[in-house]
């Protein structure tokens, strides 16, 4: 895990030490990036180059190095880290079974899972049923 | 992740293989290059190493470093913003 922005490493020692460490015991885990000139924020495409900082996206980096899932948002809303949580299980489930096995939306580890296939097409109806 | 000296140059991250002007040197003036983005789902991460704090210490990331493990990179506007 690694959050980043255009803020120095300085800001980022204060901001844990004064702030970040009152709502997380024993302050941030993960190293937090400085992007001062927003170069890796440009080539993630987030990089708002009229406000000079970086937007809230989010990406899901597999085992091998390749992106299987981006979320960016305006500043103004805050993300959801349980959605994040879901989809790296449900990245995870799909990577160990080698792809034989996908997870339809609104998937939880425990849930029931599709075998995409010639049976299957047509009779997603038989085995999956939304909640509600 | 080794610990970096800390100076008062205000170091940055870059993109690994990315042509780079030290900030400070007179590098001759060039038209700004027009960013490329790079990424996309299913598509390699662009590697990049980054200055970085770390449990009360002042280090470097690697992207590529973290390989063979899941990686979660949140970008964010700034620290003490609100949300």
């Amino acid at each position: 895990m690694f959050s980043a922005s255009v803020d120095s490493t300085f800001v980022h020692k204060m901001w844990d030490e004064q702030e970040l460490s009152k709502m997380v015991t024993g302050g941030i885990p993960f190293p937090m990036i400085s992007d001062a000139a927003g170069n890796l924020g440009r080539v993630y495409g987030v990089y708002d180059e009229n406000a000079g900082v970086d937007i809230r996206g989010r990406f899901i980096i597999d085992p091998d190095g390749v992106v299987q899932a981006m979320e960016v948002m305006t500043p103004p809303v805050g993300r959801n880290l349980d959605e994040t949580i879901r989809q790296v299980q449900a990245f995870q489930h799909v990577r160990k079974t080698k792809g034989a096995e996908v997870t339809p939306s609104g998937w939880h580890p425990g849930d029931p899972v599709l075998k995409p296939g010639p049976d299957l097409v047509g009779n997603v109806w038989k085995v999956w049923k939304p909640r509600k | 992740m080794a610990e970096e000296s800390v100076g008062c140059a205000r170091p940055t991250g870059s993109v690994v293989g990315a042509s780079s002007t030290r900030p400070g040197s007179a590098a001759p003036e060039q038209p700004k290059e027009v960013s490329v983005v790079q990424v996309r789902v299913g598509g390699k991460a662009p590697d990049f190493q980054a200055p970085a704090y770390h449990q009360g210490k002042f280090t470097s990331v690697k992207l590529s470093d973290q390989l063979g493990k899941w990686v979660l990179l949140c970008f964010y506007p700034g620290d003490f913003t609100f949300v």
